[in-house]
């Protein structure tokens, strides 16, 4: 009697169904509670992985709520590689389409931000530019100054006030009522969380996707001041090469 | 003794490093003389987790312990998977590489557990080719550890010792002895651990793993033993690692602490037990 890992790979995620066939106990009785271990551990492991993942989505849901729902979720998109530190990019998405989270309508963005942490916390390490770089470029060539970020960097697009929800829900703070995009940075090894306007957030998109300064500004609108978000990206080490 | 493993970790005990433990660690590792990280945990592209890899790396031997690569699944080992344990052995030059006898991936669904192969002539071939390929493309020997098990399978026509003894001379391959899962495999199944451990090939062993379990009963309330590593080595483990080390000799001796990680002093207390086992069979065996 063969049981293959077919067999057992679907029994093993689908707690309904009996345990495959040719597993014995030591008694030679087919085993069913000794089956139900390497279930628990396979759902538990990917349910703590998936907690510790989102722990600001496990809040704003609750953990009995989040848990139940990592149950769905590991079933429908169980791991494609055993490199855990990066489970879960599809949680945006599912959020998006879960019925039961609807009541939170932020609860996709906040999972973005999140994972959007977590890839920055293990991201390639990089030399930032020097403070005063763009102050050596000649003022006439600074329209087409394009820059490379940080591979640590990401930037969320939000309807929401993002990161006061995030806050509130870390370090504490009122959440606010403007949406927030976030712009994700890694000064050092800590990542940190930062609200862009949406002008600014347009402008910073445009300058990742490597537009020329120029060209990247006309995204913030008459009057867009560019002075805060470049001392933003400085500060927190985001740029890391520039070129004329 | 013949000492078929060519592994450089020193025979003394050593630590399942985890990342809160670091700054004791560097300051004061007491006997701690090697440290084991799991591969899949540094497999980031960079950040704070190489760093303290590196900054650990300096001061102490390291063993790479991976826990995904599915050595003995049906299906053909995960290509990208292998190169990024080839990256991660080719910067840090870790004195050990070591893998599970288990499978965790099928259908590319990675289930993130240790689970179990019957014991045959077709499985000693799948597992022997994987080996063969592991150690291939990493360009070093592994060891292969046996797991807990929970359960037998009714296709299995050969003990898992008779099972690693036939892997170590096919592929020329290490054994890592976990004396924990020893004893839980042995409840589980109702067999003597003293008797697997003179079943077992010794002179293959290039590393030992002690670590805690939890107690449970199966429906027949039978024991059911379950690998935890979320708490102490229990006594009638550290028996059978005098056992073991009294035919052994003296190897590299590693505490395994996964889920409810102590503070750095419990798992101290842990490191001083494995080293008065060390100590006292070192004694016998100069």
């Amino acid at each position: 009697m063969i049981t293959t890992q077919s067999a057992f790979r679907a029994a093993v995620l689908d707690p309904t169904s009996p345990p495959p066939t040719g597993l014995r106990n030591p008694d030679g009785a087919q085993a069913t509670k000794r089956f139900d271990v390497y279930r628990n551990n396979v759902a538990v492991s990917l349910t703590d992985a998936l907690e510790a993942a989102f722990p600001v989505v496990a809040k704003l849901v609750g953990t009995d709520f989040f848990r139940a729902m990592a149950g769905v979720y590991l079933r429908a998109h169980p791991p494609k590689s055993p490199v855990l530190m990066f489970y879960g990019d599809d949680m945006p998405d599912f959020l998006a389409g879960f019925a039961p989270a609807q009541s939170v309508p932020y609860l996709p963005d906040i999972a973005h931000l999140e994972l959007a942490l977590r890839h920055s916390y293990h991201a390639a390490d990089a030399t930032p530019i020097a403070p005063d770089a763009l102050a050596r470029i000649a003022p006439d060539t600074l329209p087409n100054v394009t820059f490379t970020f940080a591979p640590s960097v990401h930037l969320i697009a939000s309807r929401y006030p993002l990161q006061s929800i995030w806050l509130a829900n870390t370090t504490g703070g009122k959440i606010g009522e403007v949406a927030q995009p976030c712009l994700v940075t890694r000064p050092e090894f800590d990542p940190t969380v930062d609200a862009l306007t949406p002008q600014q957030a347009a402008v910073c998109r445009a300058l990742i996707d490597a537009e020329p300064l120029g060209q990247a500004l006309r995204h913030g609108g008459s009057g867009f001041d560019l002075g805060p978000l470049l001392g933003l990206l400085l500060s927190r080490n985001a740029l890391i090469s520039l070129k004329t | 003794m013949f000492d078929a493993v060519t592994n450089p970790l020193p025979h003394r005990p050593g630590v399942g490093y985890k990342a809160q433990h670091f700054n004791a660690i560097m300051d004061d590792a007491g006997p701690v003389g090697w440290l084991e990280v799991h591969a899949e945990n540094y497999m980031g592209l960079g950040g704070r987790p190489l760093a303290q890899l590196r900054h650990l790396s300096e001061k102490f031997p390291m063993s790479v312990h991976g826990v995904g690569l599915s050595i003995g699944g049906e299906g053909r080992l995960d290509a990208d998977h292998l190169a990024r344990l080839k990256t991660l052995c080719d910067w840090l030059q870790p004195a050990s590489f070591s893998e599970h006898l288990a499978w965790s991936t099928h259908d590319s669904a990675f289930l993130n557990d240790l689970l179990p192969l019957p014991y045959t002539a077709a499985t000693v071939t799948r597992v022997a080719d994987h080996i063969d390929e592991v150690q291939t493309t990493l360009g070093r020997q592994m060891l292969l550890e046996n797991p807990s098990s929970y359960l037998a399978f009714a296709e299995s026509d050969m003990t898992e010792t008779d099972f690693l003894a036939q892997i170590a001379a096919r592929t020329g391959c290490g054994l890592l002895l976990d004396v924990n899962n020893v004893f839980v495999s042995a409840v589980n199944l109702g067999y003597s651990p003293q008797g697997y451990i003179d079943a077992y090939p010794l002179d293959h062993v290039g590393e030992i793993h002690l670590g805690g379990h939890d107690e449970d009963e199966d429906e027949t309330g039978a024991p059911l033993l379950i690998d935890s590593h979320g708490r102490e080595v229990v006594d009638p483990v550290w028996s059978l690692l005098d056992y073991t080390l009294a035919h052994s000799g003296p190897k590299p001796l590693l505490i395994e602490w996964d889920t409810d990680v102590p503070e750095w002093a419990v798992l101290l207390e842990e490191v001083k037990r494995a080293d008065a086992a060390l100590n006292s069979i070192a004694a016998v065996f100069a």
